[in-house]
């Protein structure tokens, strides 16, 4: 089948099959490899994109279920050269180790400020319910996300 | 000589330069490789805990279009090497990399197919046909020792793959002097390391230069190139082994495993690039697992508390197959269980036992977690036993910052390290006498609030070599290179091989000082065997200590050369010139001074030929550590336990640790973060865990329990600096630290706070349904 979809800003239109995730027409069709696999089971987040705005989970997406939308993917966020408030916390953060889960952090942690510009610690612990990091023990990531909340408040400073 | 310039770069908190590719979705990890021409390998496993393969017919699945191969164990028969060990045990299996007439864990790889897609190599494996006969399953340990047991290797006769005994001191005599002995037994239940990208390899064979290049998520190139050249049959320097982005490692990601084997074999026959990427049902049931020790401990103490000795026993699982140092893991917990205390004499015996498992090998502590849960759990039971305060027995037992160098009984010696500073900072942070009067009012009220304590210490920056076992290939040391190039920029080769540790910026920061430059001046290259001269990698806390150590080797030479080109031009004795800012100066006058660039032109111009001097600036070094480095620390937490559900909540965790010299201590709080949740997940959360019938009930995320954001408590870290007076650096190593140190502390805590309940000894992972079923059955008693 033909899918159409605007990924992070360029439209594209591609045969499919069917069956094919959203994660691999990203990663193999549109040769976008900046989002993760790590499940395939929708339990890790590695894969999380913005579709229409919302973060979902691109291993449990179709790309036939895509079609028409407007997907955000970690290659989208910067602007202009100009890095996104939350790729600049989670850099000036230590808001990554190997990186392998960042990707999904970044477009979950984009979503969420998009609805709570202000998150406490718990507010974001809890919505990191279902993105997995191995590395950081998520205190760092934290972190990164209240930085990116500050800037994009207007008000960033050096956290404490 | 002038004293240094005043670091710059070095002790602070820079930002990491590995992080704008990954940020941005740049970095490039093994399933982003991409080869003109390249086909999928998936493979078929092993659905029995123990069963004989009676046939396998693949005739089906060869003629499904887009399916190139379709192989089994048989038809590599004598054409690969045995996957293997590199640690002596007495009973070493042969273990081919596709099975060969039995199989003996669920996971095990049984067949390969090749094809133009994932998706088509796996109908391919749809329409394989197997013929199995189960054979009885073990998979308790404990039962794999009993008269009777059906045998796994049966060449073997026994499941005993090795043993060893050490003892120290007189261990009968302090068992009679002693007031008391007590004896408990505890279990380091088995792990799972879960990195978060799976383990993947790319294999492409150049038929024209006869060279293979393997793209490998692996911790170690240059050891994985050495183990697999020797099982493909290829000399080294035939192949090329490139650890691109590594997502993740802890240890899994440190071995030699059946599929880069059959990547880069296929690829050799097949004439075409072979990709396989693991799935994580894979990655929980095939990658090393970790832990997995029985231990039965005995220790004689007086009634005031001071242990006399510490005898254990150990039944460690070594799976049913030996990984690269499934035998050696055990070792470490044996030789490291006396933890920060001087204890006369110590006796240890292991049995490492086959059962019908994965392997057990290293993950995030290595042997070292499971000997500070011994040392910890004795310092609590002891307490316990004698109604004594925690904190008072470890003080009581601790080695006294004077004795340092202190050598234990089982011979190792500690370089340096101040167990009561760390323990009493700890104790100020969390206001210990406090929590105590607030404990006691709290259970008054029905609350049931615990304090946990861990004092740990542990081994790191194995060295020297001759601590590795003989059979090991590679040895303790590291390696780097260091090139000052013609426009003054500098690159760093270096034998480690980090995947998340940062030291492409601990590196550079300490490039920067050293030479006076930008840290943007410095490139740190790592991870590709034709790039980077033989290095052993990154494990085992070593990255920073030794290869740093190794970096400032070949620092100095360059140096040297340097100052000794400078000393021609200023006219100078070289020793007293200084690296500043860019340029070389007189040490005593800093106005004095040449632009570096001019040293380099002339190293590389060599119009003016310098006498005793070659051109160019590269210079190379391998460091042999005279000895080990012994980080140490306190952990304290304090925990809530819901009687009703039997959840545990985290009120605070503290950790002070002491890794000695900090490089930059952003990069260290990452690493004891990290290293702690990954220590409270086995306390609370995580475990391996296979049926009487060999299955594993634990093959998805789901359920396996990698803790989540909510279930980490918020970490307050503070630290103590004893730098190390046996590397060059003062550097001891963090990235275990934390790890080690939170297990046993979560699980004192979760303990102290069911004191009341008459409740002893419980065995991870403390769920809620562990900890309410013993509060329900102390409330019958
Ligand atoms: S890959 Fe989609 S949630 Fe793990
Ligand atoms: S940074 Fe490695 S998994 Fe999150």
């Amino acid at each position: 089948m033909r899918v159409t979809m605007t990924i992070n800003g360029q439209q594209r239109s591609d045969e499919v099959e069917d069956r094919m995730l959203l994660v691999h027409y990203l990663r193999e069709v549109a040769q976008l490899t900046g989002t993760h696999v790590g499940c395939e089971t929708s339990l890790c987040g590695a894969c999380t994109v913005l579709m229409n705005g919302k973060a979902v989970k691109s291993c449990t997406v179709l790309a036939a279920q895509a079609d028409g939308a407007q997907i955000t993917t970690v290659e989208g966020l910067a602007k202009d050269g100009e890095l996104h408030p939350v790729q600049e916390g989670f850099w000036e953060e230590h808001g990554l180790q190997c990186g392998f889960c960042t990707p999904g952090m970044l477009m979950l942690a984009t979503d969420l400020l998009s609805r709570n510009p202000d998150p406490s610690e718990a507010d974001i612990r809890h919505a990191l319910d279902g993105n997995l990091c191995r590395c950081t023990g998520y205190q760092h990531i934290i972190n990164a996300v209240q930085y990116a909340a500050r800037k994009m408040r207007g008000d960033a400073r050096k956290s404490a | 000589m002038a004293a240094a310039v005043v670091p710059k770069f070095v002790g602070t908190r820079v930002k990491r330069r590995e992080d704008p590719r990954l940020i941005s979705g740049n970095g490039t990890y093994v399933d982003d490789v991409k080869l003109p021409g390249m086909l999928s390998m998936v493979i078929l496993r092993s659905p029995y805990g123990h069963a004989k393969i009676n046939s396998i017919n693949v005739e089906a699945a060869r003629k499904i279009p887009g399916v190139v191969a379709v192989v089994t164990g048989e038809d590599l028969k004598g054409k690969l090497g045995s996957l293997t060990t590199a640690a002596p045990a007495e009973h070493i299996p042969y273990h081919p990399p596709l099975a060969q007439g039995r199989v003996r864990f669920v996971g095990e790889a049984v067949v390969a197919a090749i094809a133009t897609d994932p998706y088509k190599a796996q109908d391919a494996l749809d329409a394989v046909e197997i013929d199995y006969d189960p054979l009885p399953v073990i998979s308790d340990p404990e039962k794999a020792l009993e008269d009777g047991a059906p045998i796994i290797h049966e060449e073997f006769k026994t499941n005993i793959s090795t043993r060893a005994q050490v003892a120290s001191g007189d261990i009968d005599g302090a068992m009679r002097s002693a007031d008391r002995v007590i004896k408990f037994r505890l279990v380091n239940q088995r792990l799972a390391p879960v990195p978060m990208e799976p383990r993947g390899a790319v294999a492409q064979w150049n038929q024209g230069s006869g060279q293979l290049t393997l793209w490998s998520s692996t911790q170690g190139p240059h050891l994985l190139r050495s183990y697999l050249a020797e099982i493909l049959k290829l000399p080294e320097n035939r192949m090329r082994v490139i650890a691109p982005e590594v997502g993740g490692g802890f240890g899994a990601k440190l071995n030699v495993y059946a599929e880069e084997v059959l990547a880069g074999y296929l690829a050799m026959t097949l004439k075409h690039p072979i990709k396989w990427v693991e799935r994580r049902r894979e990655n929980l049931a095939t990658n090393t697992h970790g832990r997995d020790q029985i231990v039965y401990v005995e220790a004689p103490v007086k009634n005031d508390g001071t242990l006399l000795g510490l005898k254990a026993k150990f039944i460690c699982d070594a799976g049913a197959y030996l990984q690269l140092l499934t035998p050696l893991i055990p070792g470490f917990s044996g030789m490291m269980m006396t933890g920060c205390y001087k204890v006369p004499a110590m006796a240890f015996e292991q049995l490492v036992v086959f059962t019908n498992k994965m392997a057990p090998d290293a993950y995030r502590g290595a042997g070292r977690p499971e000997a500070c849960y011994i040392a910890e759990r004795t310092m609590d039971m002891v307490a316990l036993e004698l109604n004594l305060d925690p904190a008072e027995v470890r003080r009581k037992n601790f080695i006294p910052k004077e004795a340092f160098p202190a050598q234990i009984p089982s011979g190792l010696v500690y370089d340096s390290g101040d167990y009561a500073a760390a323990l009493d900072k700890a104790l100020k942070i969390i206001d210990y006498p406090k929590l105590r009067a607030e404990q006691a009012e709290a259970r008054k009220q029905g609350r049931y609030i615990g304090i946990g304590l861990c004092s740990y210490v542990e081994i790191c920056g194995i060295g020297p070599s001759a601590m590795l076992p003989p059979t090991m290939k590679g040895g303790g040391w590291e390696s780097a290179t260091i090139r000052m190039e013609p426009d003054c920029k500098v690159t760093v080769l270096t034998g480690v091989s980090p995947h998340g540790q940062g030291q492409e910026t601990s590196f550079a920061q300490m490039i920067a000082d050293e030479f006076g430059i930008g840290i943007d001046d410095v490139t740190v290259l790592h991870g590709d065997t034709a790039i980077v001269q033989y290095g052993t990698g990154t494990f085992g806390s070593r990255g920073t200590s030794v290869g740093g150590a190794a970096l400032m080797m070949a620092t100095q030479k360059l140096q040297a050369k340097m100052k000794k080109i400078a000393s021609t031009m200023m006219e100078t004795p070289p020793d007293q010139i200084v690296f500043h800012q860019g340029t070389m100066a007189l040490a005593s006058d800093l106005s004095k001074s040449i632009p570096m660039q001019k040293v380099v032109d002339a190293a590389y111009g060599y119009k003016v030929p310098i006498p005793g001097v070659e051109p160019g600036l590269n210079e190379s070094a391998f460091y042999e550590p005279t000895a080990c480095t012994f980080p140490f620390g306190t952990h304290a937490c304090v925990v809530e336990v819901d009687p009703d559900t039997g959840v545990v909540k985290f009120l605070r965790y503290v950790a002070v640790d002491d890794c000695g010299r900090v490089i930059n201590p952003l990069l260290v709080e990452g690493q004891v973060h990290g290293g702690i949740a990954q220590g409270i997940a086995q306390a609370l959360y995580e475990e391996v865990i296979y049926d009487e019938n060999g299955q594993l009930l634990t093959a998805t995320l789901m359920d396996y329990a990698v803790p989540k954001a909510e279930m980490l408590p918020h970490y307050e870290l503070d630290s103590t600096v004893t730098p190390s007076p046996v590397n060059p650096l003062g550097i001891k190593g963090v990235g275990e630290a934390g790890t080690i140190g939170s297990t046993p502390c979560v699980v004192n805590a979760v303990h102290d706070a069911l004191k009341p309940f008459g409740i002893k000894n419980l065995d991870m992972p403390l769920k809620p349904e562990r900890i309410w079923r013993a509060i329900k059955s102390a409330r019958k008693a």
